[in-house]
């Protein structure tokens, strides 16, 4: 395992940049997350750093090394697509074991089956190693490509939304399980996607690209509770931040030049207005998602979405007093203006 | 409008059951979602609501009048399948009165409900522009109009927003549930995917293997689940189970996991021998140091809002969701501690919640 910094990569298709001036360090044993929609540049970003495009600017360095003019096979680096493509002819063992037989490698064979069998039993698949691979199941699958990842060892994964294909039940399992591995191995791992609540609940740190530049990186904490603008601000968190203009909801203390303010689910406390007078908003309806009830309120004409407790008892058309308390603030330009 | 009366449907094909014996009532613009994976039946169903397909037993009454062996163009019905079919050369206002024109409404009549249409739907500024240059959400909002225009009796949807990318279908989600309290016009929607009918729906059938396995509202549904399956489909995470060491009797208020005696809603039925599983929704499991029931930490999500914690105990794994600001580390052992009033008991052999004080009246199908 080892680091790899990107160092003012840039790399345009046509007139169109895709990746503009990216610095980046993903530190030794580090999970890195790069999270943006389509056409952010996540894609090609790893595949500037496993060689498969060429930078128009800047460096690739693995382990303090440029790597701009290695060919792929040279980088020690290893990536997991979002379709999984395994050899279907032979069993899961020997899809596994593909990689440790290249005669670069020059592993005996015990050693090669001891290997196997420790990651096998890690992508929990040891169950089915005579198993061929195509009569196993799409999670399956997944686990057996990620496992044919993992037994190389390599000095950096590269993951391109490789969950993306599998069921919600499957995803939410195997979200689990490669942080766990990834921590067991102490690998170094950089994975793309578009999906916050993968990026949020892997990564040592979130990247959020947006039209190929990297707007933000940090924890998942400092990502969500300190959103650099309005853009990483929308990207996390699930009910959305609500977006209000200043003076709308009662709040203490909002600093000059807040045009904006985001108000988390967090952020926003609801009550039964005392008396009939002071409702400043309305329950529009209440959203039953089972693990998460929303509560939709109307103030003005806005309309904010709440987190609630299933019990709590409002119903569609209730009188409710709102106010703010340590919400989010931004400027005219769109950034995080510091609050307190 | 109309209510959507189902009475003993069944439907084969050849020797595989599609539907099992089914009755369930659609009320009077009420919004029904039929949930279930692929091959439980329930597009079969609402093919068969639609007269795209002939029961093989059973009725269907629309507004009190049988109607199975109706055609389907003879039931005032509008299937909506995917929302996205635009005609490109017509503009907006064209491509909404076009199932008017098609039925040779006069013209003014027809201007007068397209324009009321685009108001329902928050369109009237865009009506005369193409609708090749609209932004998709604006698309899918003149698709609906095309659907809400022939006023019907009712709506049958199957997955209409199954091709959007999950952002997007979450917007669509709220809209066709404001739409839908804006004109109650009764709906059946077809769909897999259990938050889309949490949100938007008035009742819900869970559905498996061509059976209802529950036909309720969203939180009965949620909170007392009447299977085992019902519980694992709905919520994510989904239900935890946790096997009982011993058996369960009537009046018991209490069921043990190994050592740990665990308060349960007092148990009403007789529920005989076999094995039986503590369902608990991860909202309901707290930390506490000095709870019985204990486990090792395996993982953590961090949510922002909250965080899901996985705890590996010896029954398997326990998944709690907590405050977003308390830490744990990996491998810690930690006590759990369950709220006793919203605990479901499930038969492990026949798959179906016990009654409890808690729930006396859960409805097996």
């Amino acid at each position: 395992m080892s680091e790899v910094r990107l160092s003012g990569l840039g790399k345009s298709f046509g007139a169109e940049p895709a990746v503009r001036d990216l610095d980046l360090t993903i530190k030794d044993g580090e999970f890195v997350v790069l999270l943006g929609p389509t056409g952010a540049g996540k894609t090609t970003t790893l595949r500037l750093i496993a060689g498969l495009e060429r930078p128009d600017t800047g460096a690739v360095h693995i382990d303090g090394e440029n790597v701009n003019d290695r060919a792929p096979a040279e980088r020690d680096v290893a990536f997991v697509f979002q379709q999984y493509s395994l050899y279907p002819h032979l069993s899961v063992y020997e899809n596994l074991a593909f990689p440790l037989r290249s005669p670069a490698r020059r592993l005996s064979a015990a050693d090669v089956d001891a290997r196997v069998r420790d990651i096998a039993r890690m992508v929990r698949i040891d169950h089915k190693l005579d198993s061929r691979s195509t009569r196993l199941s799409g999670g399956e699958m997944q686990r057996v490509a990620i496992g044919r990842a993992l037994v190389r060892d390599p000095a950096i994964f590269l993951m391109d939304e490789p969950l993306s294909s599998l069921d919600a039940k499957l995803r939410s399992n195997l979200r689990l399980e490669l942080k766990r591995i990834q921590i067991d191995l102490g690998s170094t791992l950089l994975y793309v996607t578009h999906d916050q609540i993968e990026a949020m609940t892997m990564a040592d740190r979130i990247g959020i690209l947006s039209d190929g530049e990297l707007i933000q990186i940090g924890t998942p904490r400092e990502i969500y509770t300190k959103p650099a603008n309005l853009h990483v601000a929308a990207r996390l968190g699930h009910p959305h931040i609500n977006l209000l203009r200043p003076g709308l909801v009662p709040c203490q203390s909002i600093p000059e030049g807040t045009r904006m303010i985001g108000a988390r689910t967090e952020h926003v406390e609801v009550g039964r207005p005392a008396q009939p007078g002071d409702a400043n908003a309305t329950v529009d309806w209440i959203e039953h998602l089972g693990d998460q009830n929303h509560l939709h309120i109307s103030v003005s004409g806005e309309k904010l979405t709440l987190l609630s407790d299933p019990y709590s008892g409002f119903k569609a058309g209730d009188p409710v007093s709102i106010r703010l308390k340590t919400p989010l603030f931004f400027g005219a330009d769109d950034r995080m203006i510091s609050h307190g | 409008m109309a209510e959507i009366r189902i009475e003993n449907l069944k439907k084969n094909f050849g020797s595989f059951v599609a539907l099992k014996d089914s009755s369930f009532v659609v009320n009077d613009g009420e919004f029904l979602a039929l949930l279930g994976p692929s091959g439980c039946g329930k597009t079969t169903t609402l093919r068969m609501i639609a007269g795209l397909e002939l029961p093989s037993s059973g009725k269907i009454l629309l507004d009190g009048e049988d109607v199975t062996f109706n055609r389907a163009r003879d039931r005032d019905i509008a299937f909506v399948f995917q929302l996205f079919a635009l005609y490109p050369h017509m503009n907006v206002r064209k491509n909404i009165g076009f199932p008017l024109v098609a039925q040779g409404v006069a013209k003014a009549e027809i201007r007068a409900r397209v324009e009321e249409t685009a108001r329902l739907l928050q369109i009237e500024h865009i009506l005369d522009k193409s609708v090749s240059g609209l932004a998709g959400g604006d698309r899918q909002r003149v698709a609906l109009g095309r659907a809400i225009v022939r006023r019907p009796k009712c709506f049958l949807m199957d997955e209409p927003l199954g091709t959007l990318d999950a952002e997007f279908r979450n917007v669509m989600v709220h809209e066709l549930r404001e739409l839908h309290t804006r004109i109650k016009a009764t709906t059946v929607y077809v769909t897999h995917d259990q938050v889309e009918a949490m949100a938007m729906a008035d009742k819900i059938a869970v559905m498996n293997h061509g059976l209802i396995e529950q036909f309720g509202t969203p939180q009965e549904i949620y909170d007392h689940p009447a299977t085992m399956y019902v519980a694992d489909f709905i919520g994510s995470p989904p239900m935890n189970f946790l096997g009982l060491t011993d058996g369960v009797a009537k009046g018991s208020r209490s069921v043990r996991i190994g050592e740990a005696a665990i308060v349960v809603p007092e148990v009403v039925e007789e529920a005989g021998e076999g094995d039986f599983a503590l369902g608990v929704r991860p909202e309901h499991v707290r930390f506490r140091d000095d709870a019985k029931l204990r486990g090792a930490v395996y993982g953590t999500e961090y949510l922002g809002s909250t965080q899901i914690v996985t705890v590996e105990t010896a029954d398997g794994f326990c998944k709690a969701r907590v405050a977003p600001d308390l830490t744990f580390r990996r491998g810690e052992t930690v006590g759990l501690d369950l709220d006793p009033a919203r605990l479901s008991l499930f038969s492990k052999a026949t798959g179906k919640a016990l009654r409890t004080r808690s729930h006396p009246e859960v409805k097996h199908v």
